[in-house]
Formats: structure tokens, C-alpha cells, sequence
């Protein structure tokens, strides 16, 4: 069998079981059971509020659910810090780009590596030797990043100057930037053109060409039919269907709840 | 003198502050809810209620009721001037911003006030006379009687116009959600004018019912804000019985701490308490329980 | 630190040790020591501020206690001056530590308020607890700054002593915010959610800068103490805790070298309004305000956007058939 193959065996790289959380009176998320394999890109669709974005928002750390686990490698990661989270292997993007603004876009590449890099007050206050060489080990590798999402000429640009689809590729590379084991994608189509969303598919491809695990989060069912390896669908926060692209979208419960709302 | 008795005699002066803390913890209730901002200019209001009260009344010779209305008048005057101005034309909407922009004013002020009243203390005589009446077996002064009674019939007004009438409603249809009031018609701008209005006024009744016990003077805006806003914070922030049993537990927590441990510490007790309050119970005893946040 | 600031580190020291070449007046000088000790509290204040995104109303309180605490230790118990004033500041330090860590939980306005109430608390057992303290009337007899057998006691000695202490503290904290520290604080500073999800620790980090803040305080309060061998409550109220906070938002939130600006200005005021001295609070109030309405960004900051508008638009007159930028 394929090396593959051989890791997926290991067990899912990502679950949640029975995740529950509400927010006021609403669940958002009600029960939720999902398996993610590795090297795979796993869609998340379903109508507005369905809970995509919650269900990131748990897996991050961001929101404390308030019933169910959430299994990273077998691990629970419930009750983790985002930043612990991401230290782990789980980074992500958000569905309004959420760019340090004022910041470089060469800048918020090197925020990405925090987690990958070392040097703390002492390092940085005394400029001490170990630090320079870290300074410029990050630099060359946040370089590096920057020259693979095709942003190096912008480098020296304010984040909030460039492009929206060179925004959500900023934030892709700045993900990566902190070497995750799953990358977690809300909506990068959003605010693209045809073109620009060709574009950020064959990006996604090629991460998952280079071994990385994705969840996709997206509306744009072109997108997502044509690049997922398993489609997830979610609707009132459970889950309503899963299977291949092309059998999810024959599912009749499935066309139904978009039809519905 | 008894020991029930010496605790009855700092129970009664410490519900008499603590009214005045409770009328400038609504004074802060009021204005947060419209806008969300902490207005730091309340204990300003506070000190001018009693300063503009020793001008008309004590300088000006004007009578007590006609001083009390024209005091109150001025300083709900200062209170637009401050909304209208300063916050109004902030560039930054930034509640921080806005926070800090009340502090600014503050010192304002102040600085006017030192400018235009001098450094030197100022007193009002009592509104009936000094001498003590026996209740119980214990003094109690006849401002203090003036102080409850005004604080409950301004305490009662502001429930009736709370809950009864159309503008109070409308203030409180703005504290839940500034957007949905607007979209059913609410003219949130001038509610939030309204608020600085009635909060500046509120606070100019307290200072001028306070001043014939405790004298004021041009820098007393600062602790007293503070004082109030650990009432505030103690009752409850944003909700009106929160402010008013924040503020009577205050001021009698106060008094009993200066009559039984030390006096000499007693101002540093209100802010004991809003420390510990923020640290472990930030809702306060009447407030509700905060969404849980990573 | 990167070559601008270098280069900009390299001319400031120069014009500042130039500086009592060309001033005789001790008055002046005492002005600029004061000046000196206001940049390093306000350096502070400003990591705290800029990067940590939290505004603190009561940083009196870490200058007071560096003053009072190597005021005691020096006086009363005999320490020598440079331990006591380390001694000081980690004693600052702990404190800052112990309450920073539930008041950095507080969302903004209510760890203003707490950090404001804790300057007064301060402020009080500064007053009452005069066996130590000495009350209101103040504590005196506190012992010069010395280094073996020199003595800085003259306006001129403690200059250059104070401005290279402030100095030194410029180019330390010029180094921490362009490290991988410094980014992490920026990050948090703009967006703290998405530092949080790029894997920065903000809880620790906004308590660490706490810390940095309240001891530079602490060791500028020292620095005062064997300065004017004299200090009392009064200087340490919350007052003087606006008036780092106002030069900080004058120099611009974030920006290093606006703090100078910001600093040096606003000592330098009350002292040419020197005549118009009950005019003082007032005209404190007035900047305050005003930058906040008007520069929130802060003046400095504002100023330079003002002339950098000034001169794309007189380039852009001198060449109007070409593209615009």
C-alpha cells in the first residue's frame, strides 16, 4: 500500500465527538461527529449558520464547547488555549481576513512562525547571538513562504494595501507559516473573482500535493466539487450527509436543506 | 454609648453616603447603557452640583429650592456640553477612546473649577438646621432625612420614568441594542443626549444634598467618581437596583469599616472592594453571569 | 534594531550629551533630568500601551513605590543605594505580577478603573502608613546616588548619569519591538484574536510587558528618590499617572521615538507656563482631550502624516502632468 495509506491507518488526524455549544439560546453546534483523515481535503458545507465557522471556532480553541471532545491525533484537545492549539499542528484562516493590518506583509509571515521559533525577552531585548540567528532564519524561511504564495514583491507592503485575493493568500502563507499538521480554510473563496478562485484551488491542490491535511470551509460549490476528496455537510449544527463530492451532491437530504432556506 | 447602638449610629450615616454613592452609580448606570462608555465626568458633576449651589445659594442669596433646580439646571448643561462636544466630534469611536476622552473632560473640569472657585473647601448649611434628631436613641441629623427622602423620590421618578413613559422606554430600548431601536424609529442621538442630560443632573442632586454634610471642593470629582463607579460595579454595572444597593452596601460597608477597624483607611476601602468585585465577580451581586470567553 | 533607528539612536545621543555644553542654567538642566526619568516610565507605559493594547491609570503607583521602597531600604535600614534600588523594582515587579494578572483579564475600560483604583489604594498607605512612609508631610534624608567614591550631586553629574540610563533604556526597548517578541506584541496589539490562532501566548505576554512597565517605573521612582533626596504622597497620585499616560498618547501609541517627542514636551510645558501655574490642570485637561479628539493616533504621529500630505501634495503642483502616485 501506499505511504498514504499507511499514515491514514493510524486514525483519523482530526475528530470531534458529540460537539455541543450554544450560544444565548441557539445551539450552534448540536452532537457533532466528524472524522478527518489525513492528506485529504475535507469540505465543510451547508447553509449560512449551519455551523461551519462555530465548528472552527471549537476546533481552535477559540470557543469553549459546552458539550462533546475534540480529538487531535487521539489526543483531546478540549479546554486548550487557541495559541496551545496551534502549537500542536491546528492553524487557521478566518472569513474576514483578519490581517495585522498595520503590519508588513513579509511582517505577518514572521507573526506565523512565532510558534516554529524560540527567542523571548531576553533574546530579544540583548539582541543576544542566538536570537540574530533566528532573526535571520526567520526572515529567509518567511522569504521563502512568501515567494510560494507569489506575495515576495509585496513583502514590503502594508498588509491592508494589497489585493483581497492577495490578502487570502497572505493569510493562507501566514497559516503555513506556523508548519501546521491541519490547515483550516474559512471561505478563501470569498470576495474572489472566477479567475482569482482558480487560482486559490490550484493553491490549495498543490498544499495538499505537498502532504498538508485541509478543511475547507466554502460556499462556492464549484471549488468545492472540484478539488475536495470528501465533502462533510452541515445543517442546524448536526451533520446531514458526508461522502465523495459526487455522491454528496446526489443526496437528497442534502439539496433539500439548501433549497429549504 | 452601646455597641448596638454605636452600630445603628454607622449604619445611619453610612446609608446617607450611601444614597449619594447609589444617585451617582445611576449617574454612570445611565450613561453606559445608552453608550457603553464609562463617563469618569460623573463625580464632576457631582462636585459642580455643589459648587453652583454654594454660588447661588450661599453668594447669590437666591432661595434654597430656586438654587437647588438652577444648580441642577447648569450642570445637566455641562453634561450636553460634554456629549455634544468632545464626544460628539471624536475622531475615533473607539470606546476606550471615549472612555479616556471623559477623563480628559474631567480635568477639565477641574482645572476650571480650581480656576473659577479657588482650592478652598466650600460648605452649605444644612437644608433645615443642625440640631439632631433623637431616633431610637441615636443622632441622626436632619440633612440625613433630606438625603433619604430626596434619594427615594428620585430613585421612584426615575423607576416610573423608566418603565411607564415613551422617552424611558425608549432609553432602555437603546441600552439593549442600539441598532434594532434605531431601526424601529428610535432617535438614538437623542437618547444618548437625554442620558448625559439626566446623568448630569443626577449628579448635581447628589453633590448638592452631600455638600452640607461633607463640604466640596474642586478636586472631590475624582474619588467620588471612583467611589461611585464601585458601587456601580458592586451592585451590578447597568442595572438601577444594582446601583442603588451597590451603593447603600458601599457606604455602609465604609462606615463600618471606618467606625470598627480604622478610620484612617477608609477611602481605601471602596476601592478594596472594587478591586476584589472586578477581580472575582465582575457582574456584581445583582448582575448576571458573564458569557464564558477563551 | 534596524538601520533607521540606528542611525536616528546615534544623533539623539549625540544632541543630547551635546546638550550641557551649551545649557549653564541648573534650572534647566533639573527640568531635563525630570525630562529623563518621564522618557523612562513613559517608555514603559508605552510597551504596556502600544503593544500590549492596555491603558493603564496607575503607573504613580509602580514610580511611588521605587521611590518609597529604596527611600526605606537607603534611609531607614542602611541598604546601599544601587541594591536597594533593585531590590526596589523587583519588589515592583512581584507586585505588578500579583494584581496584573486578574486586571489584565478585565475587558477595557475595567482595567482602567482597576488600575486607577489601585493608584489610590496605593496613594492612601502612602499617606497613612506614616511610621514608614513618613505621612503627607514626606520623607526626607534619602542619600545620594554614588558610584564608589563619586557622588551625583550636582545637576550636572546626575544629567549625564539619568540620560544615559534613559538612553540605554531606548535602545534595549528598540531592540525588544523589532524581535520576534516585539512582532508578537504588535500582532497582539492590532488583532488579538488572530495573534491568539497564529499561536502567540497574549495572556503571558500582556503580563510580561506589564511587568517591564511597572519596573521601569519602579526604577525611575528610585532614580527620583536619590535625585531630589526628598519625595512625598503628593507627587504620586494619579495625577502624575495621566500625565505619563497624555505623553504617551501625544507621541503616538506604538511609536518609540514619539514618546520622546511626547515626553519632552509636555515636561517642558508646565515649566515655560510656569507663570500661569493655576492655569496648570487646565491646560492638562485641554491636551488630553483635545489629542484624543482630535490626533488619537497621537499628535506626533499626526504631525508627520500632516507634513508627509503636505509635501506629496507640493510634488504633485511642481509636476501636474504626471500620474499620480
Amino acid at each position: 500500500m501506499s505511504q498514504e495509506d499507511a499514515l491514514s491507518l493510524n486514525g483519523p488526524i482530526l475528530e470531534t465527538r458529540g460537539l455541543t455549544l450554544r450560544f444565548g439560546g441557539l445551539e450552534a453546534l448540536n452532537g457533532l461527529s466528524i472524522s478527518v483523515e489525513s492528506h485529504r481535503i475535507v469540505s465543510m458545507i451547508g447553509p449560512n449558520g449551519a455551523g461551519k465557522t462555530t465548528l472552527l471556532n471549537a476546533i481552535t480553541g477559540v470557543n469553549l464547547p459546552d458539550d462533546g471532545d475534540i480529538l487531535f491525533r487521539g489526543q483531546s484537545i478540549l479546554g486548550l488555549k487557541p495559541f496551545q492549539i496551534t502549537a500542536l499542528g491546528v492553524n487557521r484562516t478566518f472569513q474576514q481576513t483578519q490581517l495585522f493590518s498595520n503590519m508588513t506583509v513579509l511582517g505577518n509571515v514572521m507573526v506565523g512562525m512565532h510558534p516554529r521559533t524560540r527567542s523571548g525577552f531576553l533574546g530579544g531585548t540583548f539582541h543576544l547571538p542566538g536570537e540574530r540567528r533566528e532573526e535571520k532564519q526567520i526572515r529567509k524561511r518567511a522569504e521563502a513562504l512568501l515567494e510560494r504564495f507569489g506575495l515576495l514583491p509585496r513583502a514590503e507592503w502594508r498588509a491592508s494595501h494589497i489585493s483581497i485575493a492577495e490578502q487570502k493568500r497572505l493569510e493562507i502563507a501566514r497559516a503555513m507559516a506556523g508548519e501546521p499538521a491541519i490547515l483550516l480554510l474559512d471561505e478563501p473563496a470569498a470576495g474572489l473573482n472566477i479567475r482569482e478562485t482558480e487560482v486559490m484551488g490550484d493553491l490549495i491542490l498543490r498544499l495538499k500535493g505537498d502532504g498538508q491535511t485541509v478543511i475547507l470551509v466554502e460556499h462556492n460549490m464549484h471549488l468545492v466539487m472540484g478539488i475536495s476528496d470528501w465533502v462533510i455537510v452541515l445543517h442546524h449544527g448536526s451533520k446531514i450527509g458526508e461522502g465523495r463530492p459526487e455522491d454528496v451532491q446526489k443526496d437528497n437530504r442534502v439539496v433539500e436543506a439548501y433549497l429549504g432556506t | 454609648m452601646s455597641f448596638t447602638l454605636q452600630l445603628f449610629q454607622f449604619f445611619v450615616s453610612g446609608l446617607t453616603t450611601g444614597s449619594t454613592y447609589a444617585l451617582i452609580a445611576i449617574g454612570f448606570s445611565i450613561i453606559h447603557n445608552a453608550t457603553g462608555i464609562v463617563n469618569f465626568a460623573q463625580g464632576e458633576f457631582v462636585m459642580l452640583g455643589g459648587m453652583f449651589m454654594v454660588t447661588f445659594h450661599s453668594v447669590l442669596k437666591v432661595p434654597l429650592v430656586g438654587a437647588f433646580f438652577l444648580a441642577v439646571f447648569c450642570v445637566a448643561i455641562i453634561g450636553v456640553l460634554l456629549e455634544r462636544g468632545p464626544i460628539r466630534h471624536a475622531r475615533s469611536k473607539e470606546i476606550l477612546v471615549l472612555v479616556m476622552i471623559t477623563v480628559g473632560a474631567s480635568i477639565i473640569i477641574k482645572g476650571l473649577s480650581m480656576i473659577f472657585w479657588g482650592k478652598n473647601p466650600m460648605t452649605l448649611p444644612p437644608f433645615s438646621g443642625e440640631t439632631p434628631l433623637l431616633f431610637m436613641g441615636a443622632a441622626v441629623m436632619p440633612q440625613s432625612i433630606w438625603i433619604f427622602g430626596i434619594t427615594i423620590f428620585v430613585v421612584t421618578a426615575l423607576h416610573y420614568f423608566f418603565q411607564r413613559t415613551v422617552t424611558g422606554k425608549a432609553m432602555r430600548a437603546v441600552a439593549a441594542s442600539r441598532r434594532s431601536a434605531a431601526l424601529t424609529g428610535i432617535p438614538v442621538d437623542r437618547m444618548i443626549f437625554l442620558s448625559f442630560t439626566l446623568s448630569g443632573a443626577l449628579g448635581a442632586v447628589a453633590g448638592i444634598i452631600l455638600t452640607p454634610i461633607t463640604t466640596t471642593s474642586y478636586d472631590v470629582g475624582a474619588m467620588l467618581a471612583l467611589k461611585g463607579f464601585s458601587a456601580a460595579i458592586l451592585g451590578g454595572y447597568g442595572s438601577m437596583p444594582g446601583a442603588v444597593v451597590g451603593g447603600l452596601l458601599l457606604g455602609v460597608l465604609e462606615s463600618l469599616g471606618a467606625g470598627l477597624i480604622s478610620s484612617e483607611y477608609k477611602d481605601a476601602l471602596a476601592f478594596l472592594i472594587l478591586l476584589v468585585v472586578l477581580f472575582l465577580r465582575p457582574s456584581g451581586i445583582l448582575g448576571r453571569g458573564r458569557l464564558r470567553r477563551v | 534594531m534596524g538601520k533607521r533607528n540606528r542611525i536616528y539612536l546615534l544623533i539623539y545621543a549625540q544632541i543630547v550629551f551635546d546638550i550641557p555644553l551649551l545649557l549653564r542654567n541648573n534650572y534647566h538642566l533639573m527640568v531635563l533630568n525630570v525630562a529623563a526619568l518621564n522618557i523612562i516610565v513613559v517608555i514603559g507605559l508605552n510597551l504596556l500601551m502600544g503593544y500590549a493594547g492596555q491603558i493603564s491609570l496607575g503607573h504613580a503607583a509602580f514610580f511611588g513605590l521605587g521611590a518609597y521602597l529604596s527611600a526605606v531600604l537607603t534611609t531607614t535600614y542602611g541598604f546601599p543605594v544601587w541594591p536597594a534600588l533593585i531590590l526596589a523594582f523587583v519588589v515592583t515587579g512581584a507586585v505588578a505580577y500579583a494584581i496584573g494578572i486578574p486586571t489584565l483579564k478585565l475587558e477595557g475600560h475595567y482595567l482602567v478603573m482597576a488600575t486607577l483604583g489601585f493608584n489610590v489604594i496605593v496613594y492612601i498607605v502612602m499617606i497613612q502608613l506614616d511610621a514608614v512612609t513618613g505621612g503627607p508631610s514626606g520623607f526626607a534624608g534619602i542619600p545620594h546616588l554614588r558610584m564608589g567614591g563619586f557622588v551625583f550631586n550636582s545637576e550636572r553629574k546626575i544629567y549625564y548619569l539619568f540620560w544615559a540610563i534613559s538612553i540605554l533604556v531606548l535602545l534595549l526597548s528598540l531592540n525588544l519591538i523589532t524581535s520576534r517578541v516585539g512582532r508578537a506584541m504588535a500582532a497582539l496589539s492590532h488583532n488579538e484574536i488572530a495573534a491568539k490562532c497564529a499561536g502567540v501566548d497574549t495572556e503571558k505576554y500582556k503580563l510580561n510587558i506589564f511587568v517591564i512597565s511597572a519596573i521601569l517605573a519602579s526604577l525611575a521612582g528610585s532614580l527620583y528618590a536619590h535625585y531630589i533626596t526628598f519625595i512625598s504622597p503628593g507627587t504620586f497620585s494619579f495625577f502624575y499617572s495621566l500625565q505619563v499616560v497624555t505623553m504617551v498618547l501625544v507621541g503616538g501609541m506604538g511609536s518609540l521615538w514619539g514618546s520622546i517627542f511626547g515626553t519632552v514636551l509636555l515636561t517642558l510645558l508646565p515649566e515655560l507656563l510656569h507663570a500661569v501655574k493655576d492655569y496648570n490642570v487646565l491646560i492638562q485637561g485641554v491636551i488630553l482631550t483635545g489629542v484624543l479628539v482630535f490626533f488619537p493616533e497621537g499628535l506626533f504621529p499626526g504631525i508627520l502624516e500632516a507634513w508627509r500630505k503636505r509635501r506629496v501634495a507640493a510634488q504633485q503642483e511642481t509636476a501636474p502632468t504626471a500620474k499620480a502616485p
